[in-house]
């Protein structure tokens, strides 16, 4: 890799105009990065937790959801907890809706401007109404 | 790939000299973890609850375990991938790069392991 650090760089990386599409591309990379750091480390508690039984279940959901009167540590963390599966069950849907719209874009569609910022905007409206959907439907 | 030798677009690799078998990688697990995640989602939203014994009496058939199993090599293998383009993107530095991803796939194998012992375990029943 010698000779590669002096490189010439583009000169209008600070110029851009934000759109749509340049929103939904860091999007995709946030909560991708969101469900691989904090996801499934989720998924792996959860099971584990499973596999372990209900004591080490109900400790899991007092951490993360119920919460416990007598420990502020678990009141706080139960707060952040519902917080983190909300934004967690909106990474999966943005990114699940992103990664749909890079399979169009692979196929060589897609890139006239008007029809792409539809898509990215598709995308984002998208995955805000079916995180509140799959909210109703678990909640109620 | 538009420009570049003849030869240099039949071979397909671009100037890292590798990178479309990580492209397809991605792709063929992102179509996975679309039907697995996706069938996780909805079986989360159709749950009756989140007890326990809901959770427990579900999780342990057949179907379900299985599913899971698949999901965790998915979704491990997609992550690994994709944690391996932002460690590229942003760790310049060849041994510290290195490095990152030498933890990223330690993380990831090791990861992908102990989910799949739990839902083996709570497959057989030794819960």
């Amino acid at each position: 890799m010698a000779g590669t650090k002096n490189r010439p760089l583009a000169p209008h990386l600070s110029v851009w105009k934000p759109g749509p599409a340049m929103v939904v591309s860091i999007l995709h990379r946030i909560s991708g990065d969101a469900l691989a750091l904090l996801g499934l480390p989720l998924l792996l508690w959860w099971l584990a937790a499973l596999a372990n039984g209900p004591e080490a279940y109900a400790s899991l959901v007092s951490w993360v959801w119920a919460g416990d009167p007598a420990s502020t540590a678990k009141t706080i963390t139960s707060l952040a907890g519902k917080i983190v599966l909300v934004g967690l069950s909106w990474a999966f849907f943005e990114h699940l809706l992103s990664g749909l719209r890079h399979f169009v874009l692979d196929v060589g569609a897609g890139y006239e401007l008007r029809i792409n910022a539809i898509w990215s905007w598709m995308v984002m409206i998208g995955s805000i109404l079916l995180t509140a959907a799959f909210w109703a439907a678990v909640l109620n | 790939m538009g420009e570049g030798t003849s030869i240099g677009k039949v071979r397909g690799t671009g100037s890292a000299h590798s990178g479309s078998h990580h492209w397809l990688l991605q792709r063929f697990t992102a179509i996975a973890n679309l039907g697995l995640v996706g069938w996780l989602v909805a079986s989360f939203a159709l749950l009756p609850g989140f007890g326990f014994q809901t959770v427990h009496e579900w999780i342990v058939g057949p179907l379900p375990s299985i599913a899971i199993a698949l999901l965790i090599v998915s979704t491990f293998w997609h992550a690994r991938l994709g944690l391996q383009d932002l460690i590229e993107d942003y760790v310049h530095e060849v041994a510290n790069k290195f490095a990152c991803i030498a933890v990223l796939n330690l993380a990831t194998f090791g990861g992908a392991g102990f989910g799949l012992l739990s839902i083996i375990r709570l497959a057989l029943g030794g819960a």
